[in-house]
């Protein structure tokens, strides 16, 4: 048997052994494209409910002796008035037959709680409603909110029959409409679902990933110039490389717990912060962004470096003229990436209140808040039903967020890439 | 200098101690230099240069002159130091950090390795080709701009254009680059980039250029084209050339220098060298025996 019989016997089985590989490649491709289907589906399902709400039409009577105020009431007295029996009188006046003091606060209950507000806000507006007949669109509660949502009308528990009836006679009379639910997206944080938004957690994890972006960027990228360009080689610099590659496998709780004991404990920087927050995602992010800056750095070609210096560069030019600009496109993924983990990290921002239940928007870095992830967690604990298509809805927001910082990825590489 | 006197007595000493044993083995035949390292009209100076990386030594006790207006090409088999040499005159070397050279190195009798001299300006005064054509990623003319801009040698948008014109004619590129000038450098062949660096490094109008293979990468006829260059570039300027091909040490060079592990061998006159070489490593060599 000579050679080229030799080689064609084996020929077979390599081309096979090739074909197995790129079938198993294709089938884990596969595999990931199907979860990340199955997952993507499964939230936009649950999370559809989230974006309707349900509003009753009531008629109102700004009755000034139902608000208990005078006739002739200034805005003082009208913002004292008592906004709550409007509303609850307003819903009984359809159902004028219940007459049971039980059954006449299970009607009341049907409104959400943000009808007596509603209310106030619109008088206060407009005084010269005082003593007229108004009709008026209130948001309802979110337990009659899931009922009109499900379909099998079994399900919703939560509603006894006698609301039940109440609800489909609304919905009978023309007093019901599902509209989009702008709510979500301009409310922060709530325990009536239907009044809770996602605004303020949003906010909160855009001030903290600015903070994060805005350290950690220009120290990483310092960091790891120093380290590929500068620094001399000794025991030292090893040292520290060395502590970057183990920092960045440190869980990140540990860089919350070091977050509490440092800005909170020893700084006494604010609970809750935006500030904080980015502080302790800056630790956890740097890593990630010196060690993709530094083999971005390192994959410049030497004959780069070559040149410049050839020609009477100084090394800081060298660097920041040539290296820098070449570098700039891996810097930048890796810049994303740390920025991605940070924005979906929960487990740091707990230990230094970033879990706190917090109505109000945060408006600085120094404010109150908490971070669309950690929002996620807190609905996801929370019981009413109605949270469950909040938690999806918020996922779907998250997601959104780190779509559009990958897509900013891929556009900044387009724009720095060059070729040689 | 009064070790030069005593570098030369010695070298005639080993020449003709050389004569008498060629068989001896070749560690001790490679003494001290033989042939002519010296000129009358220097323009860099080297003596009794060691270079070491970390413990190992590279360069042993090299000495030589590059003289003005002369093509001095640095020949040798793969490893032997020519390249760590070349790159000493410049200090290029600088950027190793376990790189160290002792001896001493001069430009117009000024000491390149001194204290106050600065590798900055150094390397505008002694300008280096590369193996490898290596432009940045940035437009032909950008590139030759590089350097003017960054020694501020233009003051105006029309000196700048100037440099880089004439740049690119010496470079002999111009008439094949004028109506791309702002496309991308990396665009070119490669006969037309290490042109292309060529042009970069006399834009900043430096008084050495040193060639490390500058040809190697291209074919034959970028090749004859650089070689041309490089015999019109010595009109103005002292250039040092490491090459592989013989030919091209034969037809551009005035002195050829022959290394051999680390030590200078040989150097004098190209044709001496290539017809009449003094030492057997050289003659092996040359002849194609080894290397």
């Amino acid at each position: 048997m000579n050679n080229t019989e030799l080689i064609k016997k084996g020929l077979a089985k390599r081309y096979r052994r090739e074909k197995r590989f790129r079938a198993y490649g294709l089938m884990a491709i596969l595999a990931g494209f199907i979860f990340l289907f199955v997952l993507v589906t499964d939230i936009v399902i649950k999370a559809t409910p989230a974006f309707t709400q349900h509003w009753i039409k009531l008629e109102v009577n700004f009755n000034p002796e139902i608000l208990d105020v005078g006739k002739k009431a200034g805005i003082d007295e009208l913002k004292q008035a008592n906004y709550n029996l409007l509303a609850k009188k307003s819903i009984r006046s359809l159902f004028p037959e219940v007459k049971k003091r039980r059954d006449k606060s299970k009607l009341a209950a049907m409104l959400s709680s943000s009808a007596e507000y509603q209310l106030r806000d619109m008088l206060l507006a407009e005084p010269y409603l005082l003593g007229q007949q108004q009709t008026v669109w209130v948001l309802a509660d979110d337990d009659v909110d899931t009922y009109y949502k499900t379909d099998d009308k079994s399900k919703a528990v939560r509603l006894n029959d006698k609301q039940k009836i109440w609800a489909d006679t609304l919905a009978a009379d023309g007093r019901v409409s599902k509209r989009l639910n702008t709510t979500l997206f301009t409310n922060g944080d709530s325990r009536e679902p239907e009044q809770a938004g996602i605004r303020g957690a949003a906010t909160g994890s855009f001030y903290t990933i600015l903070v994060t972006l805005l350290l950690s960027f220009p120290l990483g990228v310092a960091a790891a110039i120093y380290l590929e360009e500068f620094a001399p080689r000794n025991r030292w610099v090893d040292l520290i490389e060395v502590n970057i590659n183990n920092l960045a496998a440190v869980p990140s709780i540990v860089f919350g717990l070091l977050g509490l004991a440092v800005f909170i404990n020893y700084f006494g920087l604010p609970r809750s912060a935006p500030l904080v927050g980015g502080l302790v995602l800056t630790l956890m992010t740097l890593p990630t962004i010196i060690i993709a800056s530094r083999s971005a750095i390192k994959a410049v070609p030497p004959s780069i470096r070559q040149a410049a210096l050839g020609i009477g560069a100084s090394r800081t030019q060298t660097v920041f003229q040539h290296v820098l600009p070449l570098a700039m496109p891996g810097i930048l993924t890796g810049t994303i990436i740390g920025l991605a983990q940070a924005l979906g990290e929960t487990a740091p921002l707990l230990m230094i209140g970033m879990v706190a239940f917090i109505v109000d928007i945060p408006h600085g870095f120094l404010d109150s808040a908490t971070v669309l992830p950690v929002q996620i967690y807190l609905w996801a604990d929370s019981p009413e039903r109605a949270f469950v298509a909040k938690t999806s809805a918020a996922i779907l927001v998250l997601l959104l967020f780190l779509v559009v910082m990958n897509g900013l990825a891929v556009l900044l590489r387009k724009k720095f890439e060059r070729r040689w | 200098m009064k070790s030069e006197s005593e570098h030369q007595q010695q070298t005639q000493a080993d020449t003709s101690h050389q004569s008498e044993n060629k068989a001896a083995d070749i560690q001790q035949e490679v003494g001290a230099t033989i042939g002519q390292p010296f000129v009358k009209q220097p323009k860099m100076q080297a003596r009794h240069v060691d270079v070491f990386y970390g413990e190992k030594q590279a360069i042993y006790d090299v000495s030589l002159d590059l003289g003005k207006n002369e093509v001095v090409a640095l020949i040798g088999p793969s490893g032997c130091g020519k390249s760590t040499f070349l790159r000493c005159m410049n200090r290029m070397n600088d950027t190793i950090p376990i790189c160290r050279v002792s001896g001493m190195i001069t430009l117009d009798d000024e000491d390149i390795y001194a204290e106050d001299m600065d590798p900055v300006l150094l390397r505008a005064r002694v300008g280096m080709v590369f193996q490898k054509p290596n432009p940045f990623p940035k437009s032909i003319y950008d590139n030759v701009a590089y350097g003017a801009r960054l020694h501020g040698l233009a003051f105006n948008k029309a000196e700048l254009d100037e440099i880089v014109i004439t740049s690119l004619q010496k470079a002999g590129l111009f008439d094949e680059v004028r109506d791309r000038l702002h496309e991308p450098g990396t665009g070119l062949s490669g006969g037309q980039q290490q042109r292309l660096c060529i042009a970069r490094t006399i834009a900043v109008s430096p008084e050495v250029i040193l060639m490390d293979e500058p040809a190697s990468a291209l074919d034959p006829i970028a090749t004859a084209i650089i070689e041309e260059l490089i015999d019109e570039l010595r009109q103005n300027y002292t250039i040092a050339i490491v090459t592989h091909s013989m030919q091209q040490a034969a037809r551009v060079s005035q002195r050829t220098a022959y290394f051999h592990l680390g030590k200078l061998v040989e150097i004098g006159a190209t044709n001496q060298i290539f017809t009449n070489p003094l030492h057997e490593l050289t003659e092996n060599y040359i002849t194609g025996r080894f290397g």
